[in-house]
């Protein structure tokens, strides 16, 4: 496999023991090196870089951005026109066996056989990803009664209503232990509690450590809800790529207050605090905290001054935001 | 993910290797063939022509059990080339209706719903999933074609002695190669139909069509443009030419074997091709 990443990690030596140990670095979960796709005469990635380290990648944009083609590249339906792309460190264009048999994929479309019942089709699937057939069968009813369709398991997919086949999509991809589960739209056409289930079991994955796991979708609070990474298309083109762990830390550092009383000289011992202020219409004032300083001191202050703090609010980014953000500033239109 | 627990578990256990996995298709497909009691019937309905050919090789063979139906000296009839090509022609025959019951159910449920993407999305190529289908179809139909072939024609041989089985090697080599060729032909066909054709019964029904109104059409060509060239969009005509020739028959002689077997490539070529255009996991929309 071609290892793309070449940098090492030194762990911190142990005084007395053995010299500094150097342990590679894991290699990205996708690594995209100038990927573009063409399909037909229409271009539908473009020249994409960058690369996801997190155990939950989103993966946003409008209809027609090319999520989609990533996935479909990233699986190997699709070959490159130009640049490459690498999962856990194999180039697609060389080693689309052996990057598909480290892939749980839940595609967007309706994908079973009707005819089949869910504990034979996810059996079936699981062999197909290299399981031995006992222990095909042994997963496929785990993996059904996981995803809560243990008392339906029996029953032909024909039968199931859409909710039950999305999750019957979800066990097939995660039957044979994937080390990379790919969620294409996986909350569509689901009512709230089912969406909510399907969310509850993305993270309950997520948390179990086992798995990396790219959620494509166009709900932002779907993938708000369970994404650590989030990068944004356009156009077949990367226009946004945000840590929402980074972001939801900076964003820990932005108020928004409502005054009442005198500000003359509350601004001025906010500011003193090391606090970047900017004052708004009536009587708001957006705060930046600087570093050690805390909500209370901003109580202590207020209080001194006789001031009352009608409202307090982290203003906060929310993934919404940042899309439009995005969007507006990929070609100022949305 | 144990159930007991319902929780996630990953799996780092036995995997198996990657070459066998089309044989994970074949066998999942064979169940669902052999779960149609009407196919089960049918499949051994077409051993029943082998089964009466056995007999009469017996028979022909223990011509004193007849005594009671007067003196003979000459055999009931020749086991000779043209009896294995009558053989062959009606055991095709069985081959191709069994094909248009099985072959459409092989490929038409998995694109009826997508379910392709989620194969191709394993570590299972295109090719390997059309060996997987094309596998079934070649197992069942060898059981039908040149597996009792040649039994009939080793039970003869038992019976004639080594010199007839030298003498006669042609018949050995033309049931094998004869089979090989027809199912070949079947399989893609089938299979290209039914990938195009994603309800099965319409599938099964153009089979059949296929070869009928292939044979209307190339009589009406050549009635028409008095020439023989309208048989090679006969397939039926096309393969008892070659079965002709492989069994030195001069009956099916008024096409030339060279186009016959140019005629049945062609063929082959265009399923393959259109089966491969559309086993792919995702269509691209220009």
């Amino acid at each position: 496999m071609d290892q793309v990443n070449e940098t090492s990690t030194v762990l911190p030596s142990v005084a007395g023991t053995a010299p500094p140990v150097s342990a590679p670095a894991p290699p990205p979960v996708i690594e995209l090196r100038g990927l573009s796709v063409r399909l037909g005469n229409r271009e539908v990635l473009r020249d994409l870089t960058c690369s996801f380290t997190g155990r939950t990648i989103g993966l946003l944009g409008p209809n027609g951005a090319g999520k989609s083609t990533l996935i479909n590249t990233l699986l190997g339906f699709w070959r490159p026109s130009a640049g490459s792309a690498y999962v856990f460190g194999s180039d697609i264009r060389t080693h689309a066996k052996s990057i598909r048999s480290l892939i749980g994929y839940m595609p967007e479309n309706d994908a079973f056989i009707s005819k089949m019942s869910a504990v034979a089709f996810i059996r079936l699937m699981a062999e197909l990803s290299g399981l031995p057939s006992e222990m095909a069968l042994e997963r496929a009813h785990e993996a059904l009664f996981y995803v809560g369709l243990g008392e339906a398991r029996y029953r032909k997919l024909g039968t199931y209503s859409l909710g039950m086949k999305q999750l019957a999509k979800l066990a097939q991809a995660i039957a044979h232990g994937p080390k990379l589960l790919i969620l294409d739209e996986p909350t569509n056409g689901l009512d709230p509690p089912a969406r909510q289930r399907m969310i509850r079991l993305i993270r309950e994955m997520h948390e179990s450590r086992e798995m990396h796991i790219v959620l494509c979708s166009h709900l932002l609070r779907d993938v708000e809800e369970v994404c650590e990474e989030v990068v944004i298309l356009k156009e077949g083109r990367v226009v946004h790529y945000s840590n929402l762990n980074d972001e939801r830390r900076s964003n820990r550092r932005f108020l928004e207050l409502e005054l009442q009383g005198d500000t003359a000289n509350f601004i001025p011992a906010i500011e003193k605090l090391g606090c970047e202020c900017a004052p708004g219409a009536l009587n708001r004032l957006k705060v930046v905290l600087a570093e050690g300083v805390e909500i209370p001191d901003i109580y202590r202050i207020a209080s001194s001054q006789n001031i009352q703090l009608r409202r307090l609010n982290f203003r906060r980014d929310t993934l919404e935001d940042i899309f439009l953000k995005a969007m507006e500033n990929g070609n100022g239109s949305l | 993910m144990a159930v007991y627990k319902r929780t996630y578990r990953g799996y780092s256990g036995a995997i198996t290797p990657t070459w066998s996995r089309f044989l994970v298709l074949y066998r999942f497909s064979r169940r669902g063939v052999f779960k149609s009691k009407f196919q089960t019937a049918f499949l051994v309905l077409c051993f029943f022509f082998p089964l009466l050919c056995l007999l009469g090789i017996y028979a022909n063979d223990h011509l004193s059990a007849f005594a009671f139906l007067g003196p003979r000296e000459a055999p009931l009839f020749a086991i000779d080339g043209k009896y294995f090509f009558i053989y062959t022609l009606v055991q095709g025959a069985l081959a191709f209706i069994l094909t248009s019951f099985i072959g459409p159910g092989l490929v038409s449920p998995d694109l009826a719903n997508g379910a392709l993407t989620l194969y191709l999305c394993r570590p299972l190529s295109r090719t390997e999933y059309v060996a997987g289908k094309m596998a079934v179809l070649c197992i069942v139909l060898s059981w039908i074609t040149w597996i009792p072939g040649l039994v009939l024609f080793f039970v003869q041989a038992s019976l004639s002695g080594w010199q007839w089985m030298v003498d006669n090697l042609f018949i050995a080599s033309g049931l094998l190669l004869g089979a090989f060729i027809w199912i070949a032909v079947l399989s893609l066909l089938s299979l290209a139909l039914s990938a195009w054709v994603k309800w099965r019964i319409a599938a099964g029904a153009l089979l059949l069509g296929t070869l009928f109104i292939g044979a209307g059409f190339g009589q009406a060509v050549n009635a028409v443009l008095r020439t023989k060239q309208g048989y090679l969009i006969d397939v039926g005509h096309l393969i008892s030419v070659i079965w002709g020739d492989l069994f030195r028959q001069e009956a099916n002689a008024d096409f030339p074997v060279s186009e016959a077997w140019v005629g049945l490539l062609a063929f082959s070529g265009v399923c393959l091709l259109l089966l491969m255009r559309k086993v792919r996991a995702n269509e691209v929309i220009r």
